[in-house]
């Protein structure tokens, strides 16, 4: 597969162009921070972001999305998204993330509905020019990716390097008029990218090998440290919405105003909210804080990475670190804290 | 919303299918018994505890575990406690209604095959007997492949018994041993009174090395696993039908998670012995 070089102002003809042929999402200033929207013009792309308020996982599995429409009394049918598009800028770590959203949707029974908006995605993956105030992907591995993406870019001065890593990203790739072919110092300079990234987007330091993460845990489960961080939690599941990981979901029904047509529709959900699993007559089986809490951090860190192959479903983006007021959801000092008081095995 | 071949031609885990509801009738004031019946162009094939979600358009889904055995051909049956809004809405269908199902679903079914040529005995509390009736009745139907069989059932009142007659058929017969309490009679029972454990000790087949299946609520579990470990049933014979929360059926909403265990997928039934790593389950 191709290494490209586009010059920036190369760079910014190339995604005007595409802007008029296919619809087009990139990370834009929202105020003093940044976030994904459908974008208007090259301008408003700024691949120097730090981190985004939300993840990019809603084009993938939005808040809200129908899954089937019925008539009362008739059948039902399902309903797909299958518009294309192309996602530019998503870090190595939320590329990671949605990686691992990938096989879990896959694993067991496939998902139609998340890969009808996957497949049609064309993604433009980008390294970190700057680092946000509490990244710590170096700590978890997922600072640079090697897979999942189409294209991925890197920021080397006056260009981009762009690298196509499947068919898709060959193709879009071959839009940009005027690109050159990387030569060695290119290559050089990304690479300068990759080693800065690995060692330094890392504001919290895990005292362990991730990889120390599930062992760690089954050895964890009664710590005092889920019932002190709980004690001021307030359920608003703030935490797993800014998570790029976090998937669960509630499915409820909407029935229209003429009583017969309706929609099943999916929502967020998240296992910190009070009545996740409430059942119907009352009973609830994660009701304490501190059982939900621990919950939220063994599925980072023990049972998602069980269900796929080793790899911790925190990717270290912060986003919870900056979404929780009483400052409790920071998965590294949790992990740090267990990692004092039991030791590594 | 258009939609694309490629999307069109997929296997949608959401979309229910249509069966047609037969028979119904209340069993007790609570308690709805359902048949429903499906095209043989497209058959319905399960396994005893696994389960269904059932649709009421409008409303929404609940699961529920088929009660009958696959050995009926043609129909499956259901058993719907009145409890909340779908479940409501269920107790409401008429006969001829088309019902909406996804499944069936769970992995973790009666282990029909390792069960073969064993002692089999069913501990139930109240409308646990629902899903344990499925391998009841598949035994029954399969009657020389296994061995002894016995039955023990505790309702909480007289009122909320249900499955009379097939209950008395089981009683009369002798190639099962059917043993019933209920936990507040009135003058008119004759049987016994008490909760289920009292019945344990009047299990006649040798209790440690049969297969015990458990299904009852949350609550009865701790007391017969109590009775179980006197007897010295080694917790590998144990198995549990669990209820959780559930949306999806799949694998995939997060709502049935027990620690690194799905209800969904991996149960509901799971072998004791399975559970020690998780602390959530009883
Ligand atoms: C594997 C399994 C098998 C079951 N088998 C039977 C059965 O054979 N007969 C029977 O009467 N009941 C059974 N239940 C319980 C039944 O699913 C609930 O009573 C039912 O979902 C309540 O839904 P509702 O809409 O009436 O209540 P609401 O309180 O309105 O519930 C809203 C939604 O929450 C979820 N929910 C609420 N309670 C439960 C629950 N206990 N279990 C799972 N999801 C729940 C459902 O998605 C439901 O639609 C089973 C549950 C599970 C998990
Ligand atoms: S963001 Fe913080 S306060 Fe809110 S649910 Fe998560 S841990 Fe609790
Ligand atoms: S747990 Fe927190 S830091 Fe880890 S991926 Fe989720 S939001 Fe990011
Ligand atoms: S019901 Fe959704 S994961 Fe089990």
């Amino acid at each position: 597969m191709s290494i490209k070089k586009l010059k920036k102002d190369i760079f910014v003809h190339f995604i005007d162009n595409l802007i008029r042929t296919v619809k087009v999402i990139g990370v834009q200033a929202k105020g003093e921070r940044f976030d994904y929207g459908l974008l208007a013009s090259a301008k408003d792309l700024r691949l120097d972001y730090d981190v985004t308020l939300q993840p990019p996982k809603k084009y993938f599995l939005p808040p809200v999305e129908t899954l089937v429409t019925y008539e009362v009394g008739d059948g039902y049918s399902s309903q797909y998204d299958c518009e294309q598009f192309v996602l530019i800028g998503v870090h190595p770590y939320d590329m990671v993330a949605i990686n691992q959203l990938d096989e879990l949707f896959r694993q067991d029974n496939v998902d139609s509905h998340y890969f009808a908006r996957r497949d049609n995605a064309t993604i433009v993956a980008c390294d970190v020019v700057n680092p946000s105030k509490n990244v710590f992907a170096s700590s978890m591995g997922t600072a640079t990716v090697k897979n999942g993406y189409d294209v991925l870019l890197t920021d080397i001065g006056d260009s981009y390097l762009a690298e196509a890593a499947t068919e898709k990203g060959e193709n879009l790739l071959a839009k940009a008029a005027g690109a050159e072919e990387a030569n060695k110092e290119d290559l050089n300079k990304r690479q300068q990218v990759w080693d800065k990234n690995e060692a330094g987007l890392n504001k919290h330091q895990l005292q362990c090998k991730v990889t120390d993460l599930p062992r760690l845990l089954g050895r964890a489960y009664n710590h005092p440290v889920w019932e002190e961080k709980a004690k001021t939690c307030f359920n608003c599941g703030s935490c797993n919405m800014v998570c790029p990981t976090c998937y669960c979901f509630d499915i409820q029904d909407d029935v229209g105003w003429d009583f017969i047509t309706g929609k099943r529709q999916r929502a967020w959900d998240g296992c910190l909210l009070d009545g996740f699993t409430k059942v119907a007559g009352g009973h609830e089986f994660r009701k304490k804080r501190a059982d939900r809490f621990r919950h939220r951090l063994y599925r980072k860190g023990k049972y998602v990475p069980e269900k796929i192959g080793g790899q911790i479903a925190c990717v270290g983006c912060g986003r919870c670190i900056d979404a929780c007021l009483p400052d409790i959801a920071n998965p590294v000092n949790v992990y740090n804290r267990l990692v004092a008081d039991l030791g590594v095995k | 919303m258009a939609i694309c071949q490629r999307c069109a031609a997929e296997k949608d885990i959401y979309l229910p299918r249509l069966v047609t509801l037969e028979k119904k009738r209340l069993m007790n004031p609570t308690e709805m018994y359902i048949r429903l019946s499906f095209d043989e162009s497209e058959p319905f094939d399960f396994i005893p505890g696994q389960f269904v979600e059932v649709s009421v358009a409008g409303i929404g889904e609940a699961p529920i575990t088929v009660s009958s055995s696959p050995t009926q051909k043609g129909y499956f049956e259901l058993v719907v406690r009145r409890i909340g809004n779908v479940t409501n809405a269920i107790h409401r269908l008429r006969i001829g209604d088309k019902v909406g199902i996804r499944g069936p679903f769970g992995q973790g079914t009666y282990p029909t095959e390792e069960a073969k040529g064993r002692n089999i005995v069913f501990i139930c509390g109240g409308i646990g007997l629902v899903p344990q009736r499925s391998f009841v009745n598949y035994i029954l139907d399969n009657r020389a492949d296994y061995g002894e069989l016995t039955v023990i059932l505790g309702t909480k009142c007289m009122a909320q018994r249900f499955f009379h007659s097939e209950l008395d058929a089981w009683s009369h017969r002798n190639d099962i041993k059917f043993m019933e309490t209920v936990d507040e009679a009135n003058d008119c029972w004759l049987g016994n009174v008490g909760v289920v454990t009292t019945l344990i000790p009047k299990i006649e087949a040798e209790l440690r090395s049969a297969l015990v299946f458990i299904c009852g609520p949350p609550i009865m579990y701790k007391f017969v696993l109590l009775a179980l470990n006197e007897a010295k049933v080694p917790h590998e014979n144990i198995f549990l039908n669990l209820e959780r929360k559930m949306k999806c059926g799949a694998g995939k909403c997060g709502h049935c998670q027990i620690n690194n265990f799905y209800v969904c997928i991996d149960g509901p039934v799971f072998r004791f012995s399975d559970l020690s790593i998780a602390p959530e389950a009883i």
